[in-house]
This record gives structure tokens, C-alpha cells and sequence, in this order.
């Protein structure tokens, strides 16, 4: 075999210009390899005081599996003479993230993983529309993504709410705890949440005995303790099913409430791609090499970004090339499986390029269960229980 | 269902035990991933003689080529822990790189390769010496090993990169690299070296490799009515001596896939214990046994007759499994 020298070099520049972040991870090898590129565009989110989750994510959160994700493709890439580097853009909240695609597609990119609202994705899948571009969303869980607004550019890896909210209700059934009282944030987000929650309960057999919405003052903290008991009296449930996607106030509904009982949704027992407590499948060795790397545990975003590249790496592989058509047809096509570390291959879906996937359900320190639950059958995959259906799909590519 | 078939297993096996007796007594061990010990079982009886205490989170498991010892990976401790078979007691410690998972000896007895699935490398050592000799670097998570008999070629399965490297034991160059289906687990030489099997655990696939053209000759397929197709797959691979046979062990699918290894095609499925992963053959071929990881057992299966005979309770979680006379 021919020597080839690895030198990784990582570096981060900002664009005083844009006030962007750049990031790229480069591998210099001998000059016969097929370069494979690919961009990572992330929009900040401006986030509201007070957040009951105080732990703020780190820095490199989601770009930290996506440079671990290139170093798997590139030592694979050493013996197929493929290289992978991954350039990451962060946009500010008032940026222009169509301009920060084009300008790395300008640069010859042509695979996008974007961690960006559903208005500026489908923003940039329109603008890229017949073009040689394909867009993978890392975060975006909007449910109209996989629906009416989908789009034939863009391939989903994070899972819909739906998927979230079925892998809940599908362990909530099973354990039989049928009755909700579901709490309701007053951002746009927990009203998706919400609504995703309701199609839950009415597809596996549960019920929403009582519905409120938060009312109390932004900061809970200290007035937790004698506002939920009487919130939460007077109603007879199983489980408080709370949507507050941010966490704003979830996090202070458990041990408050006016009975004994167990919270579920965007916080206590929640639905997750990714857990640091996860060991199952060989999930321990990305585990493993993850904290080597970056010295912290590997994140449910840094695994919506791992994913793409693996499948992007992939394609490469299988079809022995860089060559953009090749590859988009390997990924869209009937024999793409990737080993993402769920116990099951992970394909798409045909009808609205949705990741089939099993989901984690999990509570801060530890890994409770694993959806699709036993017995919940479908015709075509398991996985399909999760989620929009094909026979459901309000998808159209044309 | 599971169940069922346990207590069938438990009456038949009353009768067979005067069978089993009246065979070469042998010795098994099982190695389980999370209690930290090797259970020793005695073939006379099925009877577990002995748990003994080993490193952290023991995998791979075999035996030197003169059965004096046993080679245990303790893939939490970084290390290959030796102990000698008479006594059970640990002898030494070999020098393995980070996370050894799998291992296979040279056919002369020396050296050991391992793979380490954390640095993707395989580490050649020299267990007389206590020695490494050799780093290769191969793809993203390196697990399955495979030697050939004249023991010039070495190959290794990467999981996450889905290939099996072939490695000149020579020169410790990768001669070829050959693209199999997702999560490759195992790679057997037939005992004539003239096919290489590479179990693919996510892919559902078995392939049969020429060592020869390096090519893939045949990719096998499993069907199990009722058993989602997603839930087959495959780990640990055995072919008998005489090349006859070939046994697959199909992981949560519970069974173990009997296939004509000269037609591929498959003769039965064995339903076994939970979570089959690794088969061993008792040293004179007439039983193979398997690890069943979530049920905390080993299945005893009868290779002539095709039966599952016994099931044996081991310690949590048992990995590997190998039998000495």
C-alpha cells in the first residue's frame, strides 16, 4: 500500500465581514484522490433569558460530530483514495443564510447539512432548485417539512415531532398510562409540540384529559413551588405531558406537581436521537472516541450531524465515487442503509426522504427505553410506526 | 414462544445428557461482557464447574495452541489477560492497544493479532515476549479476524468502514481491501483456506470471499417467517473442518442459520437463546455452542442431528465462547 500522509489541521476564522464563524477540517493527501467537500450551515437562534435548562450547550455542539464524521469517511477514504473536509458557516440571527450557501457553493460544495429554522431551509432548497445541491436537515423538526412544504433537495435526519411525540405515546401505551394532562408552552414551537402530542394520543389510544397553557411569569424558579400544585389539581391522569421545546418551564413542573406524578415530553422522560448514557449496538465505541477527541460526551446534535456525513461517506463508498449524480442516486436509492448505532439499518423514507430511526427515550442521567416498543408492527418497517406514514403523507416532489 | 422452547429443550436434555457423557470429556469457557467473568462449563453433565474473576468487560476469548492458556480480552482494562488453564489463575498480562474486542492467533501459536476497536489498528504481539511487533492501521472500528491456514494473510472486518482488510503477516501491508455490507463482525477462513466468510450485521448479508481474487463469490441472504428482516443479523460465523457446513449466528433474530457451505443455501434455523452473537465447536465438531447475550445463556446444539440439545446458564451478557480438550 502507498504511503499516505494524514495531517488533520482544524482551525477557526472569523469573517469580520459577515461576523461568521468558519470552520474546516482539511486532510492533505497525495494528488489522485477524489475531493469530497461538503458545508455545514448553522443559524444562531437568539435565545431568551431565563431558560429553565441552564446548562448551555457547548460551543462546538453539532460541528463536533461532523468533524468526528469526516475522520470516519476519511480513513475509510484512505483506502478508496476519497477525501472529505467539512467547511461550517455560522450565520448570525439576522444573517443571510441563501448568501452563506452560495458562497460555499461557489466554492465547488454541493452537500449541505443545515442546522437552520424551516423558513430558511426551505428558503435555501428553493434557491438551489435544479441545481446540483442536496441538503440534509440536521434540526429542523417541523412536521410541514415531511409534508406539504418537503422538497426533493432535502433529505431529513433529525426526526419530525411526530416521530418524537410517537416514540413517546408508543411507551406511554404500553405501559398504559393512556391518561395526559398536557402543559403547553406559549412559543410557536410548543404549539407544534402540542399539536404533534394530540396525533399521537389519537393514533395509539390515548387520551388528553386536560390541556393548559403556561400562564405563569417568564422566570419559575422561585415560584415553582406554589404555582404548579394548584395548576396541576383537580384532574385526574396518568402522566403531565409538557411542550415547552426551549425550556423555559419544564424542567420545574416535576416533584411540583399537586400528585405524585411523572412528567413527560420536551423534558423529564423525552424522545432523543442521541444520549450520552447510550451504549447499546456499538454506540459505545463512537461514545468512546468522541470524548477522546473533544473531552466532553457526544450530544444528540453532534449526532444529527455525524449522521448526514456518515451517509454522505457512504455513498462515496458504495459507488466508488465523488460524482454527484451517483452519489444522490445511491442515497435515494433501495439499497442505501446506514449504521447509525440503533440496533436496525437506518434508510429513508421514499416518500419525503425522512431517516427512518429507532428513538431514544431517555431522563437526564439514563437511557430508559428505545422506541418503536415490542409489538407495534407495520407492514413495511417497524420504523414506520414512527411518524407519517406513506398512505398519510401530504408530500408531493413534483 | 422463547420460553417454550426452553422447556422443550429442558425435558429432551434429560435424555441426552448420558449422551454427551459417553464423548471425550472437554472443557467450555464462556466470557460475559458484563459480570466480569469466564464461566468454565464440563462437557460431562453440562455442568458449570467454575466463574472466575477477570478484567474489565471480557469479549474475545481463546486458547493457546497447546490449550495451556487462555487468552481473555479485556477490552475496559486495555488489556489481553492470560490465565493458565489448569489452575484458572492469571499468569500475565499481554500488552493489546486501547479496547481489544477480537483476537486470533498465528497457526503456529505465535504471534497474536488483535484488533482495537477504539484506535483503528490492528496490534501484532509477541506472546512469548510480551512484545508488540507490529501497528496496522485499517478502517473505523476494526472487530472481526480471520487468519488464513498457512497463516500468510491476515484479515481484519471494520465496522463502521465495512471492509475486510487483507494483511500481508510478512510485511504487515495491506494488500487489499474488500467493500462488504454494513457493520462487518467475523471473518472465517475455511480450514483448506480456500474461502474467507464475512458476516455483516447491519447489512443482514454473509459474504463469501475467493482469497484467491479477493472477490466476493457469493453473498448470503437470510429469511426467517415472522421474524422481521431487520432483525436478522448476522455475527458469529463456523464452517466445519471437512468444509461441509456453515453456522451463522443471527444476533436478536434468536436463531442460528445452518448453510450448505459448498450449495450456500440454507438447510435450517435453530432457534436458540436471546441475542446470539458468538459459536464455538467443541473440540471433536460434534456439538457447536452459542453465546446468547440477553437470555445469560449458551445453547448447545447437536451438528449432526441439527438440534438445539441443552441450554446452560452463564454469567450476564456472555460474549465469546471456546472449548478445550
Amino acid at each position: 500500500m502507498e504511503h499516505i500522509k494524514l495531517i488533520l489541521t482544524i482551525f477557526y476564522r472569523c469573517c469580520f465581514a459577515f461576523g461568521i464563524l468558519v470552520y474546516s477540517a482539511e486532510l492533505s493527501f497525495a494528488s489522485d484522490v477524489t475531493k469530497i467537500p461538503m458545508g455545514y450551515i448553522s443559524q444562531q437562534v437568539e435565545t431568551p433569558p431565563n431558560l429553565s435548562n441552564l446548562i448551555l450547550p457547548p460551543e462546538n455542539e453539532g460541528v463536533a460530530g461532523g468533524e468526528i464524521s469526516v475522520r470516519d469517511n476519511n480513513t475509510t477514504g484512505r483506502f478508496l483514495k476519497q477525501e472529505f473536509s467539512l467547511e461550517a458557516v455560522s450565520v448570525p440571527p439576522d444573517g443571510d443564510p441563501v448568501a452563506a450557501m452560495e458562497e460555499l457553493a461557489a466554492k465547488g460544495i454541493q452537500f449541505f447539512i443545515l442546522d437552520v429554522g424551516a423558513d430558511a431551509l426551505l428558503k435555501m432548497a428553493d434557491a438551489a432548485k435544479d441545481r446540483k445541491l442536496l441538503f440534509f436537515n440536521a434540526t429542523a423538526t417541523d412536521n410541514r417539512l415531511r409534508s406539504q412544504d418537503c422538497r426533493a433537495n432535502v433529505m431529513h435526519i433529525v426526526p419530525s415531532r411526530s416521530m418524537y411525540t410517537d416514540a413517546l405515546a408508543q411507551f406511554l401505551a404500553r405501559k398504559r398510562w393512556r391518561n395526559w394532562f398536557m402543559v403547553v408552552g406559549k412559543r410557536p414551537g410548543d404549539g407544534l409540540f402540542a399539536e404533534a402530542v394530540r396525533r399521537s394520543a389519537k393514533k395509539f389510544g390515548a387520551k388528553i384529559v386536560e390541556e393548559k397553557e403556561w400562564a405563569f411569569g417568564p422566570d419559575a424558579r422561585r415560584t415553582a413551588q406554589a404555582e404548579v400544585p394548584g395548576f396541576t389539581q383537580g384532574v385526574d391522569y396518568d402522566v403531565l405531558v409538557v411542550a415547552d421545546e426551549i425550556g423555559v418551564f419544564g424542567e420545574y413542573l416535576a416533584y411540583r406537581t399537586w400528585e405524585p406524578k411523572l412528567v413527560v415530553g420536551t423534558q423529564g422522560l423525552s424522545p432523543a436521537t442521541w444520549h450520552r448514557t447510550h451504549e447499546q449496538w456499538g454506540s459505545a465505541q463512537l461514545q468512546s472516541r468522541f470524548e477522546k477527541r473533544f473531552k466532553r460526551r457526544m450530544r444528540a446534535k453532534d449526532y444529527q450531524v455525524w449522521a448526514p456525513i456518515r451517509s454522505i461517506g457512504e455513498a462515496a463508498a458504495r459507488t466508488n465515487s465523488g460524482d454527484f449524480d451517483k452519489m444522490v442516486a445511491y442515497l435515494k436509492g433501495d439499497d442505501f442503509e446506514l449504521a447509525g448505532f440503533k440496533g436496525l439499518p437506518l434508510t429513508f423514507r421514499n416518500w419525503n426522504w425522512q431517516l427512518r430511526q429507532p428513538i431514544l427515550l431517555i431522563q437526564p442521567a439514563a437511557l430508559v427505553s428505545v422506541s418503536p416498543q415490542e409489538g407495534f408492527l407495520h407492514q413495511v418497517s417497524v420504523l414506520d410506526t414512527l411518524g407519517e406514514d406513506q398512505r398519510e403523507t401530504g408530500c408531493s416532489f413534483n | 414462544m422463547n420460553l417454550m422452547n426452553y422447556v422443550r429443550i429442558g425435558v429432551l436434555s434429560a435424555g441426552l445428557v448420558a449422551a454427551s457423557a459417553s464423548a471425550e470429556a472437554y472443557k467450555i469457557y464462556v466470557s460475559n461482557e458484563k459480570d466480569n467473568t469466564i464461566t468454565v462449563i464440563e462437557s460431562e453433565g453440562w455442568k458449570v464447574e467454575q466463574t472466575v474473576n477477570v478484567g474489565q468487560r471480557p469479549r474475545g476469548i481463546l486458547l493457546s495452541k497447546d490449550g495451556k492458556y487462555l487468552l481473555v480480552c479485556a477490552s475496559d482494562d486495555d488489556a489481553v489477560q492470560v490465565f493458565e488453564t489448569a489452575t484458572m489463575k492469571l499468569v500475565k498480562t499481554l500488552p493489546s492497544g486501547p479496547d481489544p474486542e477480537l483476537f486470533i492467533l498465528h497457526p503456529s501459536g505465535n504471534p497474536l493479532y488483535i484488533a482495537n476497536e477504539d484506535d483503528n489498528l490492528v496490534t501484532v504481539v509477541d506472546i512469548e515476549n510480551n512484545k508488540v511487533l507490529a501497528e496496522v492501521p485499517v478502517g473505523v472500528e476494526p472487530e472481526g479476524m480471520g487468519i488464513s491456514p498457512d497463516g500468510k494473510v491476515l484479515v481484519n472486518t471494520s465496522e463502521t468502514t465495512n471492509m475486510a482488510h487483507f494483511i500481508d503477516t510478512t510485511t504487515y501491508e495491506l494488500t487489499s481491501n474488500v467493500l462488504v455490507d454494513s457493520r462487518p463482525r467475523f471473518a472465517q477462513f475455511t480450514a483448506d483456506g480456500s474461502q474467507l466468510w464475512v458476516s455483516s450485521e447491519i447489512g443482514g448479508t454473509v459474504a463469501v470471499i475467493d482469497p484467491e481474487s479477493r472477490k466476493i463469490i457469493k453473498k448470503i441472504t437470510f429469511e426467517v417467517p415472522g421474524v422481521t428482516p431487520e432483525a436478522l443479523q448476522p455475527v458469529g460465523v463456523r464452517v466445519t473442518k471437512d468444509g461441509s457446513k456453515a453456522f451463522v449466528a443471527l444476533g436478536p433474530a434468536n436463531r442460528v442459520a445452518v448453510v450448505n457451505a459448498k450449495t450456500f443455501e440454507i438447510e435450517k434455523y435453530l432457534l436458540v437463546g436471546q441475542r446470539v452473537w458468538q459459536l464455538g465447536f467443541s473440540p471433536d465438531e460434534k456439538y457447536i455452542f452459542s453465546t446468547n447475550g440477553v437470555s445469560n445463556d449458551i445453547s448447545v446444539i447437536d451438528v449432526a442431528k441439527l438440534k438445539v440439545i441443552k441450554s446452560i446458564r452463564t454469567g450476564r451478557f456472555p460474549w465469546g465462547v471456546v472449548a478445550r480438550p
